[in-house]
């Protein structure tokens, strides 16, 4: 294996500022390293034939003289459910396979601008709707870990190719954890910005009042760099939020002196008690506090009396929003057109189509939405729901004014096995447990590898949560705890994966 | 049929039997959704936010019917409609 | 389709009570839509693109497209929420209403629901004869429009049919306030009128606003009518229709009586109205069953996640009240003092649609007499004459330059109404047309002489009676010489001269 692909996305565009390496040679090891191992992960549902080109243009600007960012000429995998004009853009859906879009997504344009270079596009569950990876319709990812496991969802396809060192750097989307959930699986960083943020303009919206744009990495400086790309004020989504950010990468290089842990508050929540978590994820996330108190921080029990109601105001939200969002796919201006036999109507070639275009947990979530926002349910279900999201912001605002971040295991339990879960859709939903609540009250939530599960041998997250608009506190608690664990490590926990050599499947 | 789906019976009795256990499991939040709790529509509150009355970049007419599944004498062709405008 | 039965509308009346409703969209004119940076067809600048050039990715509903709201539309929608006398809501938000149509980029309209910009209003609205009439407005939210569907294959370019359609998206997010009355009772006989009246009343705010291009027949002007009968006596409201989309003052004067008298025909029988839509059709005057209301009406509303409420600061309404033009009604009192004219000879003007170009040939020069004679008498007579719009066929101050060259005895009555001929007909300005046509009054004594001359020669019977002293025989021969003039002299200045010529 190539050593440009173990660098990190930070060394490698040191390298290649420095002239030490081209934009050319990273994307080739990059497309090498897609080559011979996506045959057996499929982390990838389209692999960018544009990439060398894009690369030879960052390097001939580099050679013109132009100052370009930090991370210029570093390879980026984009999930499907950005929109890209150069390659098809599915997010995850027979309904869409081919689409061609007329404009970039903004995170995509941002980097194309910074000069990253897009590899190609990640797969995911349909729509964003899953944990796993498997609801993907054009077959699962695996998590590079175990191939016989998933990779987390709906990101799954981003976070394995990052874990699988396809790509330094991928976009991931966040609804209820797509982002973090992922990460925690495979061993790698995922942050899910606040509300806002990121703009969503050119991602294909799931549920609109939950969708965050986000870093998914191998490190939390990596992150930094690519959230300082694509991140700040965006006219085309109303919701983005107008204010400055600071540098996220610098507040990651901060965080990494360690300084930051002493006298750090750090909230654990009584109500998700260690019993709700596997026993690996359990004692991997009291391993991390225990070495964050010995590093001067205070951990304190908080309570988040409403947290346990937030997987039910979830699944009413985004079913209801994505129900709505996802009425455009109808065969008229785009995607799918199934014309059944005989005379149809434009209603029977609708129907047609959604029927043999969307997937059986799309179909799932859509029926529960309309099922949701219909008159005489409305105030039981969604307005109830809405409500449940303001009790679950009351909670953090009171834990927040005790704490600086509060920590949680990012996931219930390791990587389970393909297939384990499918046909139950109330456990699968469980496993957002810990990330939901950040996404209905808008907060930023980071994940970072905290070790592996001594039962399975498979990696752990831990969760940081910080209030609304406090990203940079993530990055530099995140940051800060990293560095104590590979000091511990004596190496990055993804040294310890097994090495893919590609051709088992 | 408002999700405009059209399922096969299979689907109807296995996604009913799956829809009631979810509802059943998500009608909890009405336990904790008493009146004088106020609903939150959007995570960040804001207010405001718009758009000068300026002219920006329009598609190409290509570029609007390149995905189109069908189209005919610059617009989008479908069969013919029953229900009627709204 | 059968021919509904209707019952004499005086009939119905004397059974019925009707209750009246409407729903009044009104296309705004910015220039860009609701919700996107692209063109509106709805102003005048960009009216009559070809189909699909008028396209942002949020007007397709393309996948990862996002909307955001139009400054411009949200003054324009406060300052009519202002002159339709509404409260302007501190806070407001939109809302998506849900339902599968292929004009609809997105398959959801956002529109406003439970929380509109503008609530609680009243507009003053005149009927023909002058009287004033308050109509309640219960709401006034902004929305967008859909896109337009055009049905082929079928006999008519009905739905009903076709064999397929073809959908234009340059509408879709053409931004619209919706004006909802509350029900309006009392109106009586006067019901078509006052529909009429309403619509005329909408049109003329919205016009004076400057917010809209204000034309019905392309469609800026939206409005479907509610009608629903009640026994008299009876306090419980009856089920009302809502016929869609009428589109002239003057349909949705004809689809009211004839809604009045169908469903006074079912009532009187025994029968139960349906509730239901109703489509207009200008050809018969009648209107035929729509879409049932029913269950599938479930619009799922709920408040749009991509837009942000809008809260108004007392400071902007201020502002936009403090700009608010004269109310129409009390503009009108104003004028119509000021012109001097009599209740009768401003209804001519008013319901002639002519006040504006009145006003305007006034301030061109011309005295308001005349400027009203010229537009209730000649011009309306052409436009009757070729179909067409009295308003904008001549431009007012060509009428005040033609009156002028009346006033300079450049022209008389008669060949003024020539000249007037030759404007409409494009030929120039008026006095290009005198120019180009030879219109001007003879004003050489010596020409009229030398006619008049002639004409006492060859009529001596009438010589001999003027000699007499009986002066109205000149009569004649002033004819005669007008005659010979081509009618274009100053028929006072030959009757002077013949009396002269005569006496000699
Ligand atoms: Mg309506
Ligand atoms: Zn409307």
């Amino acid at each position: 294996m190539s050593d440009i692909i173990r660098l990190t996305a930070a060394e490698l565009g040191e390298k290649i500022s420095a002239g030490e390496i081209s934009s050319v040679e990273a994307t080739q090891a990059h497309l090498d390293r897609i080559a011979a191992v996506d045959g057996d992960v499929h982390a990838f549902l389209h692999v960018n034939e544009h990439a060398l080109a894009a690369a030879a243009e960052v390097d001939a600007r580099r050679a013109a003289g132009e100052q370009l960012g930090p991370i210029a000429g570093v390879p980026l995998a984009v999930k499907d459910v950005l929109v890209t004009t150069d390659m098809p853009s599915t997010s995850g859906s027979k309904i869409l396979e081919g689409y061609m879009s007329p404009f970039d997504a903004t995170v995509v344009a941002r980097s194309r601008a910074a000069g990253l270079v897009p590899l190609g596009k990640t797969n995911m569950d349909e729509f964003a709707m899953g944990s796993s990876t498997e609801f993907s319709a054009y077959g699962p990812t695996r998590n590079p870990w175990d191939l016989d496991r998933i990779p987390g969802g709906s990101g799954g396809g981003s976070a394995a190719a990052v874990a699988a060192f396809e790509a330094p750097l991928a976009l991931g989307s966040d609804t209820g954890g797509s982002i973090r959930q992922p990460a925690h699986v495979t061993g790698t960083v995922g942050i899910k910005p606040t509300y806002g943020g990121v703009s969503r303009y050119g991602a294909i919206a799931l549920a609109s009042s939950l969708d965050q744009v986000g870093p998914v990495t191998r490190t939390v400086l990596d992150a930094g760099l690519l959230h300082d790309v694509i991140g700040g004020h965006d006219p085309k989504d109303s919701t983005s939020l107008p204010q400055e950010w600071p540098s996220f990468a610098a507040a990651a290089r901060e965080g990494a002196s360690g300084q930051v842990l002493k006298g750090l508050k750090v909230g654990v929540i009584t109500e998700l008690p260690d019993s709700g978590f596997q026993a690996g994820v359990a004692a991997s996330f009291r391993a991390s506090l225990a070495l964050m108190e010995a590093q001067g921080a205070e951990i304190v029990e908080i309570s988040a009396p409403h947290f346990e109601y937030g997987v039910a105001a979830y699944y009413l939200i985004l079913p209801a929003e994505a129900s709505s969002n996802l009425a455009k796919f109808d065969s008229v201006r785009f995607g799918l057109r199934v014309t059944p036999d005989g005379n149809p109507t434009v209603e029977d070639v609708m129907s047609a189509t959604r029927e043999a275009g969307f997937g059986p947990e799309v179909k799932r979530r859509i029926i529960l939405g309309t099922y949701a926002l219909s008159a005489g349910y409305y105030d039981a279900y969604y307005g109830s729901a809405q409500k449940v999201r303001t009790l679950i912001q009351q909670d953090f605002a009171r834990a927040f004014g005790q704490v600086d971040v509060i920590a949680t295991p990012s996931a219930p339990t390791t990587a389970f096995k393909i297939g384990e879960k499918i046909d139950d859709p109330l456990q699968m939903y469980l496993n957002d447990l810990t990330t939901i609540p950040a996404n209905l009250a808008g907060v930023p939530g980071i994940s970072i590898p905290s070790g592996v599960a001594a039962e399975d041998g498979l990696p752990v997250g831990i969760q940081f949560l910080a209030p609304a608009h406090e990203d940079a506190r993530l990055y530099r608690v995140g940051a800060a705890l990293e560095a104590a664990l590979l000091d511990s490590w004596g190496e990055p926990l993804l040294a310890r994966a097994p090495q893919l050599l590609g051709g088992t499947r | 049929m408002l999700a405009r789906i059209q399922l096969s019976d299979d689907e109807v009795t296995q996604l009913t039997g799956q829809l009631d256990a979810i509802v059943d499991n998500i009608a909890k939040v009405s336990e904790v959704a008493t009146p004088d709790v106020v609903a939150t529509s959007h995570p960040i509150a804001m207010s405001n936010v718009f758009r000068p009355d300026e002219v920006g970049e329009t598609l190409t007419l290509e570029q609007t019917l390149k995905n189109a599944p069908d189209a005919a004498d610059g617009r989008f062709r479908v069969t013919a409609i029953l229900g009627e405008e709204q | 389709m059968a021919t509904a039965k209707l019952m004499d509308f005086d009939k119905a009346l004397e059974m019925f009570e009707p209750v009246l409703g409407f729903e009044v969209h009104v296309e705004l004119n910015t220039r860009t839509k609701m919700f996107s940076d692209a063109p509106n067809p709805a102003n005048d600048e960009f009216h009559g693109a070809e189909p699909n050039t008028l396209i942002a990715p949020v007007d397709l509903g393309l996948p990862g497209s996002l909307p955001v709201v139009n400054a411009t539309a949200v003054r324009s929608s406060i300052s009519l929420g202002l002159a339709l006398g509404c409260s302007i809501a501190e806070s407001s938000r939109f809302a998506r209403k849900n339902y599968f149509y292929p004009d609809l980029g997105k398959n959801y309209q956002i529109s406003q629901y439970d929380e509109p910009i503008a609530f609680e209003g009243s507009v003053e609205v005149e009927l023909e004869d002058g009287t004033l009439v308050t109509i309640p407005v219960e709401r006034a939210h902004m929305e967008e429009d859909a896109g337009k569907l055009t049905h082929m294959g079928g006999a008519t370019g009905r739905i009903q049919g076709a064999e397929y359609s073809l959908v234009d998206y340059n509408r879709a997010g053409v931004p619209l306030v919706e004006i909802v009355t509350k029900p309006i009772f009392g109106a009586e006989h006067r019901a078509p009128e006052y529909a009429k009246a309403y619509i005329a009343a909408i049109r003329d705010i919205v016009r004076g606003l400057g917010i809209s291009e204000a034309r019905l027949e392309r469609g800026n002007l939206r409005c479907d009518a509610n009608v629903s009968l009640r026994p008299r006596g009876q306090e419980k409201l009856g089920t009302r229709t809502e016929t869609k989309n009428v589109n002239s003052m003057r349909s949705v004067e004809r689809a009211v009586r004839y809604e009045i008298q169908r469903q006074a025909a079912i009532l009187a029988d025994g029968g139960t109205i349906i509730q239901e839509t109703r489509h207009w059709h200008e050809d018969t005057g009648t209107t035929s069953p729509g879409r049932p209301k029913s269950d599938a009406d479930d619009y799922r509303y709920f408040p749009e996640p991509d837009l942000l409420p809008v809260q108004p600061s007392r400071e902007l309404v201020d502002e936009l009240r403090a700009a608010l033009p004269e109310q129409p009604v009390a503009r009108r009192r104003r004028l119509k003092a000021d012109w001097g004219f009599t209740d009768l000879e401003f209804q001519d003007v008013r319901n002639g649609g002519l006040i504006d170009e009145v006003e305007a040939t006034i301030a061109a020069g011309a005295a308001p007499a005349a400027a009203r004679k010229w537009w209730t008498g000649e011009i309306t007579r052409i436009a009757n004459a070729q179909d067409r719009d009295a308003a904008g066929l001549v431009s007012p101050s060509d009428v005040a330059a033609l009156q002028g060259l009346v006033d300079a005895g450049t022209l008389t009555d008669k060949l003024a109404r020539q000249v007037l001929e030759g404007v409409i007909a494009g030929e120039g300005s008026p006095q290009q047309v005198v120019d180009s046509r030879g219109l001007a009054v003879v004003s050489d004594d010596g020409a009229l002489i030398a006619a008049i001359d002639d004409a006492l020669a060859a009529q001596p019977d009438v010589l001999a009676k003027i000699k007499d002293g009986k002066v109205q025989a000149a009569g004649a021969v002033i004819g005669a010489v007008m005659k010979a003039m081509k009618g274009q002299a100053d028929a006072a200045r030959v009757r002077e001269l013949v009396l002269e010529r005569a006496a000699q």
